[in-house]
């Protein structure tokens, strides 16, 4: 068995129409019952990663330059949108933000997760059905079975996220892409379902893809942590490498804003300055236009190379003190 | 279900109401008198005196509302000065002849707009988008009675292919009574098929734009399958809406589409009535055409509830 699930090399993309790629050279890798948590500012880029490892990226809109996605040991191009698509579902599955509007208001409950499971399972009706309640189950609905025959609109939200769930693992997937599964829910709604993702992930081993902009959900989740920052992963390690020991003047700015991993919810918007849009990015570093420490040699873009162990980051003067001194 | 259904034909009462009071004004209103067009040249007043008595025409306005109303009621429209026969009777004649017409161009232009709607907003700014929306563009702009007489000329002059013109009753003789009335029912069909295509287009556009298609797309379904089932049964809602909706264009296209055929359908009974001031026809016309709009306004809105679960489990 490969050690990780998901390995994705050197993966660049852009919209038609954009003379840049919006997003360039990401590389992470995804292993077994860990979760990896994807941080940064809106539109830097997030949810359009987990769209292409998906292959659920507009194929007509979009162009994908480099980048290959090695699941489970199979090395698939980036741009190769058909066999991606006959993964996900099956051994790869996402959840969205929204879960008022991520279901067929159409649809019951039942059929839609039915689907799911005959999609790739085929066999019969009511197999498929029982794999449903199954999974209804699971993720902590009550009277699961009645549900089955309801309608998205006759649940709350947090209920429709567990739904959502419940039918991204019905196939049992080895990987879960979460994109901002809690943030359109409250409170108390946002823990429950994290702590579900949690024990759902204890139980089968699977890994997870979490994409948030809440520095408390990652300190609450994560295993690793990729900060990600105008389309370029800019810094990447374990949870606490990141929390404890940042390195990059992105993250260390990002970080600054939450003293202590237990402190109060912060979002990220707190480094001063905006992100470059995707037809105005710097050739360089791209984050040179708001990077207090920003040299010449900054107009080259800085590796991702590793400063200690798996921790890697992309800076021209990482480590930090050491360097900075030195100028 | 039906109590939602119910409360809606409560809600149409008034409007009924009030449409047969214009239906009878429309007759104190209108220029030219009937009783004039039925004595003929002579004008002998006793003649006209002893009509204007016949039809009632002496009692004051509300007892002749009245009456009106009570016969309307009981399906008596009253008697068509012009032919004798009664009103009732002539649009049970000619009904079901545009009723015909008018599902068979139904027909044409569903199965011609949504296709192409469809299609066009999967391949939004492909040449096959835009050749759809000038296919629809052409629909809307080519007049019907052109369209009709160059169809006549060249099926049936030409290549002898389909009947000019003419009607078939469909229980006498049902595959001619259906070739009879293709040309016409093609004819009407295409200006409804085009702003059906294009609602189809928008509706579609925007369906396929949501949240639940892409979770169908992550879901792994085939891509046909995220198209008809999911993004096409939510943007059939606002489709089926507006098809009841075209009621309106589908009959005052009916009119002029009969003339051009010589078909005897309502078309054909408006017009001939309108000119020889055939006052009953025209108020049972009017009535008739109102009561069909407010049955496929309830119709609209059954298909609204009915495609609506989030209406449906209240
Ligand atoms: N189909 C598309 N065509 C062109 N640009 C797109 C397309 N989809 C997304 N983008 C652009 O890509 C950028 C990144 O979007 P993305 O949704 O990945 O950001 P994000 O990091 O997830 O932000 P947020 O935290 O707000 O969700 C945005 O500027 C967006 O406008
Ligand atoms: S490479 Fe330069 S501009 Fe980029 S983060 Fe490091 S110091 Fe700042
Ligand atoms: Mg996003």
């Amino acid at each position: 068995m490969p050690r990780s699930l998901i390995e994705v090399d050197n993966l660049s993309f852009g919209f038609r129409g954009q003379a840049t790629d919006l997003v360039e050279g990401v590389s992470l890798a995804l292993n077994r019952n860990e979760t990896l948590c994807i941080v940064g500012e809106s539109g830097c880029g997030k949810s359009v990663t987990a769209l292409s490892l998906m292959g659920l990226l507009p194929p007509d809109a979009t162009r994908i330059s480099s980048g290959t996605i090695t699941f489970e040991g199979e090395a698939i191009p980036a741009d190769d949108f058909r066999r991606l698509s006959t993964l996900r579902g099956d051994r790869m599955a996402m959840i969205f933000q929204e879960p008022m509007t991520s279901l067929n208001p159409a649809y019951k409950i039942g059929d839609q997760i039915t689907e799911a499971v005959r999609a790739h399972r085929g066999g019969s009706k009511a197999e498929a059905r029982d794999r449903a309640l199954q999974a209804l189950e699971q993720v902590g609905i009550p009277a699961a079975k009645q549900r089955l025959g309801e309608y998205p609109h006759q649940l709350s939200g947090g209920m429709r996220q567990r739904v959502m769930i419940a039918m991204a693992l019905v196939n049992d997937p080895s990987v879960l892409i979460a994109d901002e599964p809690t943030t359109a829910l409250d409170v108390t709604v946002q823990a429950q379902i994290l702590d579900l993702i949690a024990s759902l992930q204890d139980r089968s081993g699977m890994g997870t893809i979490m994409i948030t902009h809440d520095l408390g959900v990652v300190a609450q989740v994560a295993t690793r942590v990729a900060v990600m920052y105008a389309g370029r992963i800019v810094e990447i390690g374990t949870a606490q490498e990141i929390f404890d020991d940042p390195q990059h003047p992105y993250t260390i700015g990002l970080m600054s804003s939450v003293p202590k991993l237990t402190g109060p919810r912060q979002r990220l918007s707190t480094v001063p300055g905006l992100v470059p849009t995707p037809d105005r990015m710097p050739e360089g570093c791209r984050f040179a236009t708001r990077c207090p420490f920003a040299q010449s040699v900054c107009a080259t873009v800085p590796p991702l190379a590793p400063v200690a162990g798996d921790h890697r980051v992309a800076c021209h003067f990482a480590p930090l003190e050491t360097r900075l001194e030195a100028v | 279900m039906l109590a939602f259904i119910g409360r809606r034909i409560l809600v149409a009462i008034p409007t009924i109401v009030l449409i047969s009071i214009f239906v009878f004004s429309l007759q104190q209103l209108l220029p030219g008198d009937p009783i004039l067009a039925m004595a003929g040249e002579e004008r002998d007043p006793e003649t006209i005196a002893f009509l204007r008595e016949k039809y009632g025409f002496n009692d004051p306005l509300p007892v002749q509302y009245v009456k009106w109303v009570t016969g309307v009621v009981q399906g008596d429209l009253g008697i068509s000065l012009r032919s004798n026969q009664p009103v009732s009777e002539l649009l049970l004649q000619k009904l079901p002849v545009t009723i015909q017409l008018a599902i068979m161009a139904m027909i044409f232009a569903i199965a011609i707009g949504v296709p192409m709607g469809i299609v066009s907003a999967v391949k939004k700014g492909t040449v096959l988008d835009y050749a759809a929306n000038l296919i629809a563009l052409s629909g809307l702009s080519i007049p019907n009675f052109w369209l009709g007489i160059m169809l006549i000329l060249l099926v049936s002059v030409k290549w002898g292919l389909l009947p000019a013109s003419g009607y078939v009753p469909p229980g006498e003789d049902l595959w001619l009574s259906i070739k009879t009335m293709l040309m016409p029912a093609f004819v009407l069909g295409t200006a409804l098929a085009a702003t059906l295509m294009r609602h189809t287009r928008s509706a579609m556009l925007g369906v396929l734009k949501s949240d639940y298609v892409r979770t169908a797309r992550a879901k792994g379904l085939k891509e046909r399958r995220v198209i008809l089932k999911h993004a096409f049964r939510n943007a059939l809602v606002p489709i089926v809406t507006l098809m009841a909706l075209l009621f309106g264009e589908l009959i005052a296209g009916a009119v002029l589409t009969e003339q051009i055929f010589t078909i005897p359908g309502f078309g054909k009974l408006v017009v001939d009535a309108v000119f020889n001031r055939d006052y009953a026809v025209v108020q049972g016309i009017v009535l008739c055409t109102a009561v069909g709009f407010i049955i496929m306004n309830l119709v609209a809105d059954a298909a609204y509830f009915a495609l609506n679960p989030r209406l449906r489990k209240q």
